[in-house]
C-alpha cells in the first residue's frame, strides 16, 4: 500500500464495518468513560479558577486591598491619596440583627464612599425581583439586606431592622456585591450599611472582632508602586491582597477540591483502562486471522500494524470526542449541585480541560490498547493454513506496564505532588489487591457449593469458577466503584449519626460572644429570670504572638500556609482559674489556686503547628501592650464538646489589665429560643451564635459538596460497568457455542437465560458483599481511630451492597449477553 | 525429477526439507523435495493427510521457512528475504485460494477483491476488482458481505481476489474442500478457465481425484517424500 491515504481508507473501512457489528461500542464506551469523568472535573474546576482570575478585581472589590485586624492608620491612607489613588474604608464583624422580634445573626459590612472601587453592586426591591446594578450606597439610616436574611427576619423592604442601638431602614435587597464574590460558602447572611451610620450602633467595642479593609484602586502603575511602598511597612495583622493573590484561602480550598474531584476521575480511569485492555484483546484476536490474511496478500509487518494503529486512532478520535461532550454536559450537573453553595458566575471554559481530557483518552489508549494491538504485526501469515499457529498470547508483566506508568502519571498529576501522588496509588493498589483476593478467595470456595446444585445453578456458578480470572477483573472493577460510592453515602451518614450520638442532649447549642465587662451583671440576670443556670463567663482578650523565647516570630520558618494566618492574626485569649473539664492536660502540670505565677496553657494542635514547646516563653501583643509568661502546660481540646475552648489559656492575674469582652456557653430548648429576641433587645452589642443552625448549615453544604463528588464517582461506576461489558465480550465466542451445543442438545431459551441471570447476579452479589465488606472495615476504622465513637454494622450497607451490585450487575449482564442467546445455533455451528 | 532449471521455470524446489520438533526426537514433515514448474503449468499435489501437502504449499508461498534446501520463484531465492521481503513477493506474483476462503468478514465482495491490489499499491483497483467479479459472475454481489454469501460464492469471491492482481503464480489449498460436489466443479472449472485466460501457474493441493487429474501435473507426498510425479 504505497499511499497512506489508501491506507486510512483501508482502516477506515475496516472500522466502519467493526463498528457496525458492536465489535467496538465496550472500547468507545470505556474511552467515553475515563474521558467524560476527567472533562468534567477540568471543567467544573477550570471554570471556578477562571472565575477566580477574570473576576479578581470584581472578587476584591479593588485593585489592592489592605486588611487588618486594627484600624487603618491614617498615614497609609494619606500615602495613598498623595500617590493619586482612590480610597474606600469597609468594617466587617458579625453582628445579631433584629426585625420584628426575630433575631438572626449576619454579617455586618459598613461600607465608606466610593464603595466598591471595582465590580458593581446590583439590587432589587423586593427578594427575587429583577435585580438592578447601582453605584449609590445604602443612605444614611438605612440598609441593605441579602434575600435570605430578609426571608429569615420575615423582614420586607421599606420595614426596619436593628442592628445594635439604632433602628435602619431596609432600603433594598442587596442581589450581588464585589469583594464578596469568593465567598463560596458563606454562612452568615450580608447586612450592607452605611458607614456613617456605624458609631451610632455601638457595635464597635473594646476587643470586638472586627476586620478592617482599605479598598485601593489607580492606575496600574501607581497601584504597583504603592503597593511596593506599603508592603515593607507592614505590621502583624496586616495584609495586602492584589488581583493576583486574592482570596489565597479560597484558592486553596478550590486546588484541594480539584484534587479530590481529579482523583475520583482517575479512579474511572484506571477501571474504563482495564475495560479498554480487555476490549482490545478481543479486538486484536478477532484480527489475528485478517492480518494472516493481509500477510498472505503481501501486506508487510509495519503496514499491517499501521492500519490497526490508524483504525485505534480513528476510534479514539470518537471516544475522546464522545467523552469531551459527556464531561461538558456533566460538569453543568456539578455546576448545578453546587450551585446554591457555590456563590460565583462562572466564566465559560478554557481550553485546558479538554486538552487534560484528550490527554488521557491518549494515554489510556496508549497505555491500555497499544499493547496488545502489537501482537498484531507479529501473526504469522502461516496462520492461514494453520489457524493453531499465532494465537493471542497471555499478557507478560511488561505488556501492561505502560498502562500503569501511564495510570500512576495521571495519579501524580491529579494529585498534584508526589507525597499525595503516591499515597493515592498505594491506596488504591492496595485496595485493587484486596479486593481482588477476597474476590479470588470466594470464587474458589465457591468450587464446592456449585458441586451441590444443578440445572440452572450449576451451569451459572461453573459459568463463574470456570472463568475465574474474568471474574475476579469484573468483581474489582465492580467493587470499586460500589465500594466508594457506599462511603459515600451509608457510611458518611452513618458516621455522621453516630458522631452526633455522642453529643450530650445538653451539650450547649448557643453561644454568646461580645460581651462587655459592664454587661455581665445583665447577662446573669437574664439568665436567672429565665430560670437558666448560671452562666459560666469568659473573658476574651484579643492578642497576637509576636515572640517565643525572645525571637520575634520568623514566618519563613512555619510550615505551610495556615501555620504563617494563625501566626499573623490576632486571637482570642482566655484567663481561667481552673481549666475546663473538656480540656485535658497531656504535658506539663496546670496551675492551680487563685494567684498563681504567670503562665500559659497551649492548646497542643496550635502548639505543634507553630513550634511550641513546653517552657517556652510567649509574647503576645495585646493592644499595643506586650506580655510575656512561660508555657507551663499543653492541653488536648474536645472541640466538639461545644463549650468555650481556647488555643491558649493566662493563668489568673497575666491578662487583668486587658481590655475584655466575655462569652458563654450554654443549651437552650426549642421552647425557650424566643428568649434570645430578649437577651438581644436588652444587649443589642451582643452576638448570638447558633450552633445548630450553623452545624444545619454546614452539614447542607457538606450534603452538596458530597453530591458532587458521588456524581463523578458515579463515573467509577460507568465504568464498572464497561469493564463487565468486555469481559463478557471477552468470552462471547466461547459462550454462543456452550449455547448453541446445549440447545442443540435440548437446552430451552429459558433454562439458558436462568443459567446467565444466576452468573450475572451471583457475580453482582459478590462485587456488592466484597464492596460492603471493605466499606465496613473502613468505616469501623474511621470510627473507632478517627472520630472515635462507637460503631456498629449498619445492615442497610450490606443490604445496598448486595441487592444494588446483583441488580446492576445483573441487568447489564443480560442486557450484554442477549446476543449469545438470540444466535440460531445452526449458524453458530456452522461457523465453527 | 528434473533438476535443471529452464529459463521459463517459474518455481524451482531444491532438496527441500521440514523438520520439527517433537517429543519423540526431530520429526520430518518434508525430505529431500525437488521440482521445478514452468511458466503456465498446472500442477496438483496430492496425498493422505499428513503426507505433508500443505506444509510443501506454505513453503513455496514463504508463509514458512525450511530446515534445509531452497525454493526459487521467478529466479529470485525466496528464504533470502527475510519475512516482509517475501510478503512483498507474494504481493507481487502470487495469488491464493483457501478450503476455508479466508476472506476478510469486515469487507465487502468487492473491498475484499481490492485489498490486494490496494496492498501493493496498484491504481484504479476498484475497476480492476469489479472486472474480475463480474468474470465470476458475481457482479450483483459487490456489495455483500462474506457471511451473506453462500459457500460457493464465496469461494468465487476469494479467485477474484486470488486473480485480480493477474498473479504469476496461483497456490491454492484445497479450493473445493469445504463445497458440495457441483459446486466444487464449477470452482474448477473457473480456476482453469481463469487459468488459461491469464496464463497463470497453478499449483493446488488436493484430495479431489477429479481435480488432480485437470492438471497437466500430479506430485505425490507420501510421508513427507515425493513418491511420484505424474505427467497426464
Amino acid at each position: 500500500m504505497k499511499s497512506p491515504v489508501q491506507a486510512w481508507r483501508l482502516a477506515w473501512t475496516l472500522l466502519r464495518r467493526d463498528a457496525r457489528a458492536g465489535e467496538l461500542r465496550v472500547l468507545i464506551a470505556a474511552l467515553t468513560v475515563a474521558v467524560g469523568a476527567v472533562a468534567a472535573v477540568g471543567f467544573f474546576t477550570d471554570r471556578l479558577e477562571r472565575a477566580l482570575s477574570l473576576q479578581a478585581n470584581e472578587l476584591l472589590g479593588a485593585d489592592l486591598v489592605l486588611t487588618s485586624d486594627r484600624p487603618v492608620p491614617g498615614d497609609i491612607t494619606r500615602m495613598a491619596h498623595s500617590a493619586g489613588l482612590q480610597t474606600t474604608e469597609v468594617l466587617s464583624f458579625p453582628s445579631m440583627v433584629m426585625s420584628d422580634g426575630q433575631a438572626q445573626l449576619a454579617s455586618i459590612k459598613a461600607v465608606g464612599a466610593g464603595f466598591p472601587r471595582r465590580g458593581q453592586m446590583r439590587i432589587a426591591d423586593a427578594p427575587f425581583a429583577p435585580e438592578r446594578v447601582t453605584t449609590a450606597l445604602p443612605p444614611r439610616g438605612g440598609v441593605w439586606l441579602e434575600p435570605r436574611l430578609i426571608a429569615a427576619l420575615n423582614a420586607a423592604v421599606g420595614k426596619y431592622t436593628r442592628v445594635g442601638n439604632s433602628e435602619l431602614r431596609i432600603g433594598a435587597v442587596l442581589t450581588h456585591e464585589p469583594g464578596r464574590g469568593g465567598d463560596f460558602f458563606s454562612i452568615a447572611p450580608q447586612v450592607l450599611m452605611n458607614l456613617d451610620d456605624l458609631p451610632a450602633t455601638q457595635l464597635l467595642q473594646p476587643a470586638s472582632r472586627v476586620e478592617y479593609r482599605l479598598l485601593i484602586a489607580g492606575e496600574p502603575p501607581a497601584v504597583r508602586r504603592f503597593r511596593d511602598a506599603i508592603s515593607v511597612r507592614l505590621t502583624p495583622g496586616q495584609a495586602l491582597q492584589g488581583v493576583q493573590d486574592a482570596r489565597p484561602e479560597i484558592r486553596a480550598a478550590l486546588s484541594r477540591a480539584g484534587q479530590f474531584l481529579g482523583l475520583a476521575a482517575v479512579t474511572s480511569v484506571i477501571l474504563a483502562g482495564i475495560a479498554i485492555a480487555l476490549a482490545a484483546r478481543r479486538f486484536v484476536q478477532r484480527h489475528l486471522d485478517a492480518c494472516a490474511i493481509m500477510r498472505c496478500l503481501g501486506a508487510s509487518q509495519n503496514l499491517i500494524l499501521r492500519l490497526y494503529i490508524y483504525q485505534l486512532t480513528l476510534l479514539s478520535l470518537f471516544g475522546i470526542a464522545l467523552g469531551l461532550v459527556v464531561g461538558y454536559s456533566a460538569h453543568w450537573v456539578i455546576i448545578e449541585i453546587l450551585g446554591q453553595t457555590l456563590n460565583v458566575a462562572v466564566p465559560a471554559p478554557s481550553v485546558w480541560p479538554v486538552l487534560g481530557a484528550v490527554a488521557t483518552g491518549v494515554v489510556a489508549v496508549a497505555g491500555f490498547a497499544i499493547p496488545p494491538l502489537l501482537q498484531l504485526r507479529n501473526v504469522p501469515a502461516l496462520r492461514v493454513l494453520r489457524r493453531e499457529l499465532g494465537g493471542l498470547q497471555m499478557p507478560g508483566v511488561l505488556t501492561y506496564s505502560s498502562g500503569v506508568a501511564a495510570i500512576a502519571g495521571l495519579i501524580f498529576w491529579q494529585a498534584g505532588g508526589v507525597v499525595l501522588g503516591a499515597i493515592v496509588a498505594l491506596g488504591i493498589a492496595l485496595g485493587i489487591a484486596l479486593l481482588a483476593g477476597i474476590a479470588g478467595v470466594l470464587i474458589v470456595s465457591m468450587r464446592a457449593v456449585q458441586r451441590r446444585g444443578n440445572g440452572a445453578w450449576l451451569f451459572g456458578v461453573s459459568n463463574i469458577t470456570r472463568r475465574a480470572f474474568n471474574t475476579v477483573v469484573q468483581v474489582v472493577a465492580f467493587g470499586l466503584g460500589l465500594m466508594i460510592l457506599l462511603l459515600l453515602t451509608v457510611v458518611r451518614n452513618d458516621l455522621l449519626e453516630s458522631w452526633q450520638k455522642t453529643l450530650p442532649a445538653d451539650a450547649p447549642n448557643r453561644f454568646l460572644i461580645n460581651i462587655q465587662t459592664d454587661q455581665l451583671g445583665t447577662v446573669r440576670d437574664l439568665f436567672a429570670r429565665q430560670g437558666l443556670p448560671a452562666p459560666a463567663l469568659y473573658p476574651m482578650v484579643r492578642g497576637r504572638l509576636v515572640a517565643i523565647n525572645g525571637a520575634p516570630l520568623a514566618l519563613e520558618t512555619l510550615a505551610d500556609e495556615r501555620a504563617r494566618r494563625l501566626a499573623t492574626r490576632e486571637f482570642n485569649l482566655s484567663w481561667t482559674a481552673h481549666i475546663d473539664t473538656a480540656s485535658k492536660i497531656v504535658a506539663g502540670v496546670a496551675w492551680q489556686g487563685a494567684t498563681p505565677a504567670p503562665q500559659w496553657s497551649v492548646e497542643e494542635g496550635i502548639a505543634k503547628t507553630l513550634g511550641i514547646k513546653l517552657g517556652d516563653r510567649l509574647r503576645y501583643d495585646i493592644a499595643g501592650q506586650t506580655v510575656e509568661a512561660p508555657v507551663t502546660s499543653l492541653r488536648s481540646v474536645q472541640w466538639d464538646s461545644f463549650r468555650a475552648n481556647f488555643f491558649v489559656l493566662a493563668s489568673p492575674g497575666l491578662l487583668d489589665a486587658s481590655p475584655a469582652t466575655y462569652m458563654t456557653s450554654f443549651y437552650l430548648t426549642t421552647a425557650q429560643a424566643a428568649w434570645l429576641n430578649t437577651v438581644v433587645q436588652t444587649l443589642p452589642n451582643v452576638t448570638v451564635i447558633d450552633v445548630a443552625a450553623i452545624m444545619q448549615q454546614v452539614r447542607g453544604i457538606m450534603d452538596r459538596v458530597s453530591a458532587a463528588v458521588e456524581f463523578v464517582f458515579l463515573f467509577c461506576l460507568f465504568s464498572g460497568v464497561t469493564v463487565l461489558l468486555a469481559g463478557i465480550q471477552a468470552t462471547h465466542d466461547e459462550r454462543v457455542l456452550e449455547n448453541a451445543i446445549l440447545r442443540t442438545l435440548g437446552g430451552r431459551t429459558a433454562q439458558l437465560l436462568r443459567a446467565l441471570s444466576v452468573e450475572f447476579l451471583v457475580v453482582g452479589a459478590l462485587s456488592g458483599g466484597v464492596a460492603a465488606l471493605l466499606a465496613s472495615v473502613i468505616a469501623a476504622v474511621v470510627a473507632v481511630r478517627v472520630l472515635e465513637v462507637p460503631w456498629h454494622i449498619n445492615p442497610w450497607l450490606w443490604l445496598v451492597g448486595l441487592l444494588g451490585g446483583a441488580i446492576t450487575v445483573g441487568v447489564a449482564g443480560l442486557l450484554g449477553s442477549r446476543k449469545v442467546l438470540t444466535r440460531p445455533p445452526l449458524e453458530v455451528l456452522r461457523g465453527v | 525429477m528434473n533438476m535443471q532449471a529452464p529459463i521459463d521455470a517459474v518455481v524451482e524446489v531444491t532438496k527441500l526439507n521440514k523438520n520439527v520438533p517433537s517429543p519423540d526426537g526431530e520429526l520430518q514433515i518434508l525430505q529431500d523435495i525437488s521440482f521445478v514448474v514452468h511458466k503456465g503449468e498446472t500442477v496438483a499435489i496430492v496425498g493422505t493427510s499428513g503426507a505433508g501437502k500443505s506444509t510443501l504449499l506454505g513453503l513455496l508461498a514463504g508463509l514458512d521457512e525450511p530446515s534445509s534446501g531452497s525454493v526459487r520463484i521467478q529466479g529470485q531465492e525466496l528464504f533470502d528475504l527475510d519475512e516482509d521481503g517475501r510478503a512483498r513477493l507474494r504481493g507481487e506474483c502470487m495469488g491464493f485460494v483457501f478450503q476455508m476462503f479466508q476472506l476478510l468478514p469486515g469487507l465487502t465482495a468487492l473491498e475484499n477483491v481490492m485489498l490486494p491490489l490496494e496492498l501493493v499499491g496498484r491504481g484504479n483497483s476498484q475497476t480492476a476488482a469489479r472486472d474480475v467479479l463480474h468474470r465470476v459472475g458475481l457482479g450483483a454481489r459487490l456489495q455483500h458481505y462474506p457471511k451473506q454469501l453462500s459457500g460457493g460464492e464465496q469461494q468465487r469471491v476469494a479467485l477474484a481476489r486470488a486473480f485480480a492482481p493477474r498473479p504469476a503464480i496461483l497456490l491454492a489449498d484445497e479450493p473445493t474442500g469445504n463445497l458440495d460436489a457441483r459446486t466444487g466443479a464449477q470452482v474448477i472449472d473457473l480456476i482453469f478457465e481463469l487459468n488459461r485466460e491469464l496464463g497463470t501457474t497453478l499449483l493446488l493441493v488436493t484430495h479431489d481425484q477429479h481435480l488432480a487429474q485437470r492438471c497437466k501435473r500430479v506430485l505425490r507426498l507420501e510421508a513427507g517424500r515425493c513418491v511420484s510425479e505424474v505427467a497426464q
